[in-house]
């Protein structure tokens, strides 16, 4: 009875399930020849000049700037720098906003304290503060780590926070009927009660420090996507700046891939 | 006579809110003896709950004192499994908060589930049973940690009225059979009489006892499906429902 569907299939679930997969084949297709179909149809403008490609670019361009990037080495350096800026900042988010989250869980009154701080930080525009990130900490990677944190910070605070004190005050209630201390409740139901809340967070944060990441490039940087942006954009070379974009799409898409990979293999109870 | 196992003399409760104090009982004394099933019934939000709360320890009484002999185990209004824990897991978590989980302990669950018929769904997650086994997983969870006085909190006010026919006389037989003493708080007469030995009708907040209702059924069956049957059933079920004077 509460055993999974047995292994008889009847030819009716046979025929819905072949209907299900082939709706799923086809939203695939439908994703892949709409890119496919973009970049031709781009390439195929850009070629017989009805559009400027010196102000959209080309994919073949493109292409070609990829590769003159990689031939002189720059290219994994721009990439990694970016990368490894938004994975620290990234990770720096998360950790931070996590302890803050469970410090205002944890005693009511800091959390009314902050309260109003948080609201005020919330809604902030953290890139006003991009100048005196800079002239306290240079023009080194710690001013951009610190704007993708910034960025990032208060947002997981916050939805962490609520979620924490989302969880069932029944669920707590049944602890303490166990004599379950603070610590015990919150690691044995509020943190694991929220991954979720978590598990969302963290894709947001994830978001917002290549946001915070890009931006920080824009104000001071030597290298990375955001300074290659920033400078094909000064010096009119949109190939470059098409580039550095779609390649910053690909690594934001792939990081998200493998949160959502993570989140699977996290909540196996849903 | 039997064993004294809850006595409960003068208990009196206030709330504190930024509006004033309420009173929620006032002068509350009885004693319930071993191997009992005693009831508590009355108008909604007149401090039942509160009274077991007060029972179990989890606050404190304004007033009066609380005796208790032996071990308290709770039962919720819902079976507050933790979705992300297994059955075992779920069964296991007060012996893990009280650091207890010992082989002994493990066995004495293992043999609890191997009895209730859950041994097989030990690594199902609870969204993959059914009501019924889920509540008896609740229960296992509150018998690992052999309580002597289980208190029932509504504890089967959240399921439709079948199921609950069915889980209580189910949770009637496992106490009896493991010869608990049990509080039983709800709003729902005749699932208090088919399951009491005695009833304890409270008034409206500030709730005092009305009347104690020693429960005795001629039947053959004496589980609360059994009981049910009765023919004393509806006079008991008449004379508590006029005690309780519910006006809407």
């Amino acid at each position: 009875m509460y055993e999974a569907a047995s292994s008889y299939i009847s030819k009716e679930h046979e025929k819905f399930l072949k209907k299900v997969k082939r709706k799923n084949l086809m939203i695939r297709v439908t994703q892949l020849a709409f890119l496919i179909i973009f970049f031709v149809v781009w390439e195929i403008l850009a070629r017989y000049k009805i559009v400027d490609p010196f102000l959209v670019s080309q994919p073949s361009r493109m292409l070609k700037t990829i590769l003159t990037l990689n031939q002189n080495g720059t290219l994994l350096t721009h990439i990694w720098v970016t990368l490894s800026e938004t994975i620290v900042g990234f990770t720096l988010g998360t950790l931070i906003g996590m302890f803050v989250a469970i410090l205002l869980w944890w005693s009511d009154f800091l959390s009314k304290v902050a309260e109003p701080y948080l609201v005020v930080l919330n809604s902030l525009p953290k890139i006003a503060l991009g100048p005196i990130f800079i002239v306290w900490m240079g023009n080194g990677e710690a001013p951009i780590i610190t704007m993708a944190l910034a960025i990032s910070l208060i947002v997981t605070i916050i939805s962490l926070q609520t979620g924490f004190k989302e969880v069932d005050e029944e669920k707590i209630k049944l602890l303490k009927t166990f004599r379950a201390t603070k610590m015990q409740i919150l690691t044995k139901c509020v943190l694991p009660a929220s991954v979720p809340t978590i598990m969302s967070a963290i894709k947001i944060n994830i978001g917002l420090s290549w946001v915070g990441v890009i931006t920080g490039e824009f104000l001071v940087s030597k290298a990375g996507l955001g300074y290659l942006i920033v400078y094909g954009g000064q010096i009119f070379k949109l190939d470059m700046v098409m580039t550095s974009v779609l390649i910053l799409s690909i690594l934001s898409a792939l990081m998200y891939v493998f949160i959502v990979y993570l989140e699977k293999k996290l909540i196996r109870w849903r | 006579m039997h064993k004294i196992m809850v006595s409960l003399k003068n208990i009196s409760f206030q709330y504190h809110t930024l509006e004033g104090e309420t009173e929620a009982l006032k002068n509350i004394s009885f004693d319930v003896y071993e191997g009992e099933f005693v009831g508590i019934i009355g108008p909604s939000g007149c401090g039942k709950s509160t009274l077991l709360s007060i029972i179990s320890g989890l606050l404190k009484p304004s007033t009066g004192s609380v005796e208790v002999n032996g071990k308290i185990g709770y039962m919720l209004q819902r079976d507050h499994l933790f979705e992300w824990r297994t059955i075992w897991q779920n069964v296991i978590l007060g012996l893990e908060i009280q650091k207890i989980l010992t082989q002994e302990s493990k066995r004495y669950v293992e043999e609890l589930l191997v009895k209730y018929g859950l041994r097989e769904f030990k690594n199902y997650y609870p969204n993959q049973l059914s009501g019924g086994m889920r509540q008896r997983t609740a229960l296992i969870r509150t018998l690992a940690l052999k309580p002597d006085i289980l208190l029932l909190d509504e504890a089967f006010s959240a399921l439709d009225y079948q199921t609950r026919l069915a889980i209580s006389d189910e949770v009637y037989k496992i106490l009896k059979n493991e010869q608990k003493t049990a509080i039983i708080v709800t709003h729902d007469i005749s699932e208090a009489i088919a399951m009491c030995d005695r009833i304890v009708v409270l008034s409206k907040r500030p709730a005092y006892i009305k009347r104690i209702y020693t429960i005795s059924l001629t039947c053959d069956d004496y589980s609360p499906i059994g009981r049910r049957k009765a023919p004393e059933f509806r006079e008991y079920f008449n004379s508590i429902w006029k005690e309780l004077d519910i006006h809407v």
